[in-house]
């Protein structure tokens, strides 16, 4: 048992039930329907672009780019183009390919002592697998659910809805019936990778020892969101067309609450409103932080140009030349040399 | 010195947050002065004499492609043909021959909602989707 993560448990088990209650107990459907998500996705945007602006005003004093490769530099020796970029175009290569494979996570290591006290790294990967499949599947979910706010819905939200799906399990027993409608394998996906970041974070005594109760609350928080859409998919069958009813009304602005809605579906909606609006506010923020850190959208330049510290204050200095003009009589007296004989 | 505060790299970060901006708000804009009502569901005059469909309206909504399944597991694997709904009606659990029988107009149906919320039930590749009009 850890404060950290049961502390983060329990604030989520609250908040279930407080979007539970409120729906099901006090009929705050207006509420958790309609003002809290307006409320969040405010939140989320305006709290967003004040981050960014708040860290856009932040100089940076240094190019402090972090290299893993071989600097430009003379002709005859080959050059990491994109581990070690030069230009502003290697650096947006970078950062494109950081953000779709998570590049600097490939190169996780794990410090080991083999035999006789012999210090060795070893690969470990699982860190990266993990975290790709927990973000793209994250992203597939989130295209996906784009059917629910756009009427037409857009043909690229159905292809990534039929490649989701192309997986097909069906199973029928008397207690569990898979296959109609459909498995998406995404949210699957979404759920095991979270699960296996959260246990990573309580399994691993490092880990562990670094986690805070901000690294365990989205995680839990998280997988709410996805066990209470899987649960509403393919167990207890909401109704998807009130449901697109009610989404459409919020996008169009005549917000309105569908008749037959379980009291899961305003918890799934108040999880993600929670998580909207607590995103600008938290390590979340590493969506927006990557495009800031100058670790990786700095071009590794300072060879061929040069880069004032913004930081520089204006310091009054006294150079050799004012310094020889100042004491030139007496240096000569005491003959010392200088530079220009009088 | 706090108090010149700037952004540096102005205009690249103005535009990222442009980019932002406009992504997060793609369902506003995209549906701009649309309203979406959901479809207006035609019943073929078959329909409307039965008055009531295999269950109540709400089960069916929810949950019709759930009987589907079971009917298709009792057919297919259990060669049982006949089923009793709860006010004790007896149908024949076929796609094409009994939902159909009372929706023959499966495009202004069964389609009109499915297009709603973008699911394409591949049944439909080996089942006659139009039984009637297919005898013609
Ligand atoms: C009230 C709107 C509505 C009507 C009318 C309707 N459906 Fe559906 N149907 C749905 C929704 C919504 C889903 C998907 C549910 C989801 O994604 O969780 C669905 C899913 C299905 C599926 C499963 C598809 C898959 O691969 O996931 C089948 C099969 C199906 N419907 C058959 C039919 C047939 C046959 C008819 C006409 C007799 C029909 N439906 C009429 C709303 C409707
Ligand atoms: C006996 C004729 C009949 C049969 C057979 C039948 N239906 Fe219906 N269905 C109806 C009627 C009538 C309604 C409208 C019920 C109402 O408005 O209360 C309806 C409503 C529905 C609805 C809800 C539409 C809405 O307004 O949201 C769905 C979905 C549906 N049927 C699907 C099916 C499927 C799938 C089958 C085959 C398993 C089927 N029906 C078989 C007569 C039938
Ligand atoms: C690969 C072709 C194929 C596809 C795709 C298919 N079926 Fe069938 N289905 C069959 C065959 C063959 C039978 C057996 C017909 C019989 O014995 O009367 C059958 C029987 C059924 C039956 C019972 C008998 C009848 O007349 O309808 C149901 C219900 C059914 N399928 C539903 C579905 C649904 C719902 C889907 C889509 C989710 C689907 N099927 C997709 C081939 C298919
Ligand atoms: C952070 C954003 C969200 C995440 C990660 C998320 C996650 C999920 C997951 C994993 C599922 C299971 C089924 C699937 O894989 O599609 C699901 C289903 C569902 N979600 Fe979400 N969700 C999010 C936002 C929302 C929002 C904003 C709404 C509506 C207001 C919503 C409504 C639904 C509904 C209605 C279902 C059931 C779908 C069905 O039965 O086909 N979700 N969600």
């Amino acid at each position: 048992m850890n404060a950290k993560y049961m502390f983060s448990l329990v604030a989520v088990i609250v908040l279930f039930l407080l979007a539970y209650a409120g729906v099901e107990g006090a009929g705050l459907h207006v509420l958790f329907g309609i003002l809290i998500p307006y409320a969040a996705i405010a939140v989320f945007t305006v709290g967003f672009v004040w981050r960014i602006v708040n860290w856009a005003q932040s100089p940076v004093p240094f190019r402090i780019p972090t290299t893993c490769g071989q600097q430009k530099s003379l002709t005859w020796i080959s050059p990491a183009a994109i581990d070690n970029p030069a230009t502003n175009g290697a650096v947006v290569i970078r950062m494109i390919l950081e953000i779709l494979l998570f590049r600097s996570l490939f190169r996780n290591l794990k410090f080991h002592f083999n035999e006789g006290n012999r210090f060795s790294y070893i690969w470990e990967k699982w860190l990266w697998l993990g975290a790709l499949a927990f973000h793209w599947a994250f992203l597939a979910v989130v295209i996906r659910h784009l059917r629910f706010f756009a009427e037409p819905v857009p043909f690229w939200v159905q292809w990534v809805e039929q490649l989701d799906s192309f997986f097909r399990v069906e199973f029928f027993t008397d207690f569990l019936q898979i296959g109609l409608p459909g498995i998406f394998l995404s949210g699957l996906v979404l759920l095991a990778a979270a699960v296996y970041l959260l246990l990573r974070r309580i399994i691993i005594p490092q880990v562990k020892y670094i986690s805070l109760a901000a690294d365990f609350f989205p995680l839990f928080l998280i997988i709410g969101i996805a066990l209470s859409g899987i649960a509403m998919r393919y167990f207890l069958k909401e109704d998807i067309v009130g449901i697109k009813e009610f989404t459409m009304g919020l996008v169009t602005f005549h917000p309105s609450i569908p008749a037959n809605v379980s009291g899961i579906f305003y918890v799934h909606l108040f999880f993600v409103s929670v998580l909207l609006a607590y995103f600008p506010f938290s390590k979340l923020m590493h969506l927006g932080g990557i495009f800031m850190s100058p670790t990786r959208n700095l071009a590794n330049n300072s060879r061929t140009q040069r880069h004032v510290n913004i930081w520089n204050y204006p310091v009054k200095v006294h150079t050799y030349e004012e310094y020889e003009e100042e004491f030139r009589e007496k240096m000569i007296e005491a003959g010392l040399p200088v530079e220009k004989e009088l | 010195m706090a108090s010149n505060k700037q952004m540096y790299d102005k205009g690249k970060v103005v535009a990222g947050l442009v980019i932002f901006v406009i992504l997060i708000t793609f369902p506003f804009w995209y549906n701009l002065g649309k309203a979406a009502p959901a479809p207006e569901l035609k019943l073929t005059e078959k329909a409307k004499a039965e008055k009531v469909c295999v269950m109540s309206k709400e089960e069916m909504k929810a949950g019709h492609m759930q009987l589907l399944d079971i009917w298709r597991e009792s057919v297919v694997r259990n060669a049982e043909r006949t089923y009793v709904n709860a006010s004790g009606k007896e149908y024949s659990m076929s796609l094409s021959n009994t939902c159909l029988d009372c929706h023959s107009n499966k495009a202004d149906f069964c389609d009109r909602c499915h297009n709603y919320v973008s699911v394409s039930p591949y049944c439909w590749d080996c089942h006659i989707d139009n039984p009637k009009e297919a005898k013609k």
